[in-house]
């Protein structure tokens, strides 16, 4: 019986080079040549300005807890002996949102407005995945 | 009732419903559901197949016009789409349906949708490979997926768990709505759940699923389908049952559409508050007017959050606004009085609207009939907030 494996992204064309720079350890977003306007998740045009022209902007990695799931059953066979787990969507600096489970915090410990920052999780062949854990300076 | 003045699409009606029962566990095929409960819808018209030139599959299905050709043996089907809203799509085909109808387009259209969410496309089980593969998912399969983020409970359990956060709602307001449609099941023989009551503390001793939603707060795993059929004004004069009457319909979509996490504001369906002044200023009606709600309830926390966005309260009032029973059946307005999908079953919506036919022609349980019924709002809530409304009345 195999072990069973974390759902893998998929990148296309347009989200690559966001998986690429979490393998090299880094966060980035489209911002919009037109008017400079972060975007995530990735789209082919800025819907502010509709240019379709973007370059790949480093972000601070920081942010704080906007909204969390505890999930205490298993939908998915790689968290059956993981579960109770949390996931959170993140609210960073730069106002992104993006979402990550938080291995690091309990069902006890996890709060809106927690103070968090990125590291990342290599999961196979050139694909790591963007992991929030509580921020350093917040833990003393 | 006097002569409604509502433009479009005020000049449709529902004149036909049908169903299967509604099980847990059955040997007949998603396809073999729908034709039946085709069958039965247009039976209920006073119609035969030959009747239809217009089909509306039903996205969550996977089903096709193509298998309504083969099968009911249509002969010049005119008009056939499929809303791509989740479970939102199929008061939008409605909608739609409506559209080709007054038009000219078509004349009579069938509606039909349900799946096999216990036998086949069963969520809690993870049998990934009976779920019909829905486009509006890419984004999160490739950015949340990964991430544990994987089914629609722990999406609305980020909604839910904000909206707590903002405006105080508690677990017990859920818990408010779950027994609600309870008491509304154990009066409908039909239903999932009747013979099977539940107390506030029933559900706040029920397991947690995807904190801070329990088992309790989550509609059910049923198979079965649903029918309706819809044709002009004009043409429901002649049908067999009193017709019902559309007297406005609107849908409106999320904001971002594809992610409940990326929204300005997660604790607001917008979807349903988009489309609400739209068929509510269509029918010429206010929701203080309305005399109960068919609410698309995913989750509990659907329904609080749906009567917020479509004006019955403030905006983060949803949890006062249900207690004390304002919502069953007795109340000021009673919400999904065949028990809803958290108690009757889960037809994709589709059980919504039959319930509201039958309440408008008098074909329920005395305990189930609200006296006077005359308006009714249904709703369909599906994928990310996105929402449709329609507003029906005795024509
Ligand atoms: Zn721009």
């Amino acid at each position: 019986m195999t072990t069973p494996t974390r759902p893998r992204p998929k990148p296309t064309p347009l989200t690559e080079p966001f998986w690429r720079a979490a393998a090299e350890g880094r966060l980035v977003a489209q911002r919009c040549r037109g008017c400079n306007t972060l975007r995530h998740y990735p789209r082919p045009m800025c819907p502010e300005c509709h240019d379709m022209r973007w370059d790949w902007s480093e972000l601070s990695g920081r942010g704080e807890i906007h909204s969390y799931v505890v999930t205490h059953r298993a939908f998915h066979p790689f968290w059956a002996d993981r579960i109770p787990y949390v996931v959170a969507t993140i609210e960073l600096e730069e106002g992104l949102r993006m979402v990550s489970e938080m291995p690091e915090l309990t069902p006890d410990e996890v709060a809106i407005g927690l103070p968090v920052e990125v590291r990342f999780e290599p999961l196979d062949d050139g694909i790591a995945l963007p992991v929030f854990r509580l921020s350093k300076s917040r833990r003393g | 009732m006097t002569e409604k003045t509502a433009p479009f699409p005020g000049r449709c009606a529902i004149v036909g419903i049908g169903q299967t029962p509604y099980t847990r566990g059955t040997d007949r095929t998603t396809l073999e559901l729908h034709l039946e409960a085709a069958l039965a819808a247009l039976s209920d018209a006073g119609l035969s197949p030959d009747d239809v030139d217009a089909v509306m599959p039903n996205e969550m299905a996977g089903i096709l016009a193509e298998d309504f050709i083969v099968n009911l043996g249509l002969r010049d089907l005119r008009f056939s789409s499929t809303i791509r809203t989740g479970g939102a799509s199929f008061v939008s085909a409605i909608q739609s349906a409506c559209l080709a109808v007054h038009c000219g387009l078509a004349n009579h259209a069938l509606l039909v949708a349900g799946r096999r969410g216990y036998s086949a496309q069963r969520v809690s089980k993870a049998v990934e490979d009976t779920i019909v593969p829905m486009p509006i998912m890419r984004t999160i399969e490739e950015f949340e997926r990964p991430c544990g983020n994987t089914v629609a409970v722990q999406w609305f359990a980020q909604a839910a768990r904000r909206h707590m956060h903002e405006f105080g709602t508690r677990s017990e307001h859920f818990g408010q709505i779950a027994v609600a449609c309870r008491k509304h099941a154990n009066l409908n023989p039909h239903a999932l759940m009747h013979g099977k009551p539940m107390s506030l503390a029933d559900h706040q001793a029920s397991r947690m699923i995807a904190d801070p939603l329990r088992l309790f707060d989550c509609s059910l795993e049923t198979d079965g389908a649903a029918a309706i059929v819809v044709t002009s004004a004009e043409r429901a004069r002649d049908r067999a049952k009193r017709p019902v009457a559309i007297l406005g319909i609107a849908e409106g979509h999320g904001d971002p559409p594809d992610s409940i996490t990326q929204k300005r504001d997660m604790t607001e369906i917008e979807g349903l508050r988009r489309a609400a002044p739209h068929a509510f200023g269509m029918a010429g009606v206010s929701p203080g007017d309305l005399d109960r709600a068919q609410i698309y309830d995913g989750f509990t926390w659907i329904t609080l959050a749906s009567l917020e966005a479509l004006g019955f309260c403030d905006r983060g009032e949803g949890g006062p606004f249900v207690e004390g029973g304002r919502i069953e059946l007795g109340g000021a307005l009673p919400v999904n009085t065949a028990g809803g999908l958290v108690s009757e079953a889960h037809v994709s919506g589709a059980n919504h609207v039959l319930e509201a036919v039958r309440q408008l022609r008098r074909e329920v349980e005395p305990a189930r009939q609200v006296a006077d019924c005359e308006t009714v709002v249904v709703t369909s809530e599906g994928d990310f907030h996105e929402g449709a409304v329609m507003i029906l009345g005795r024509a």
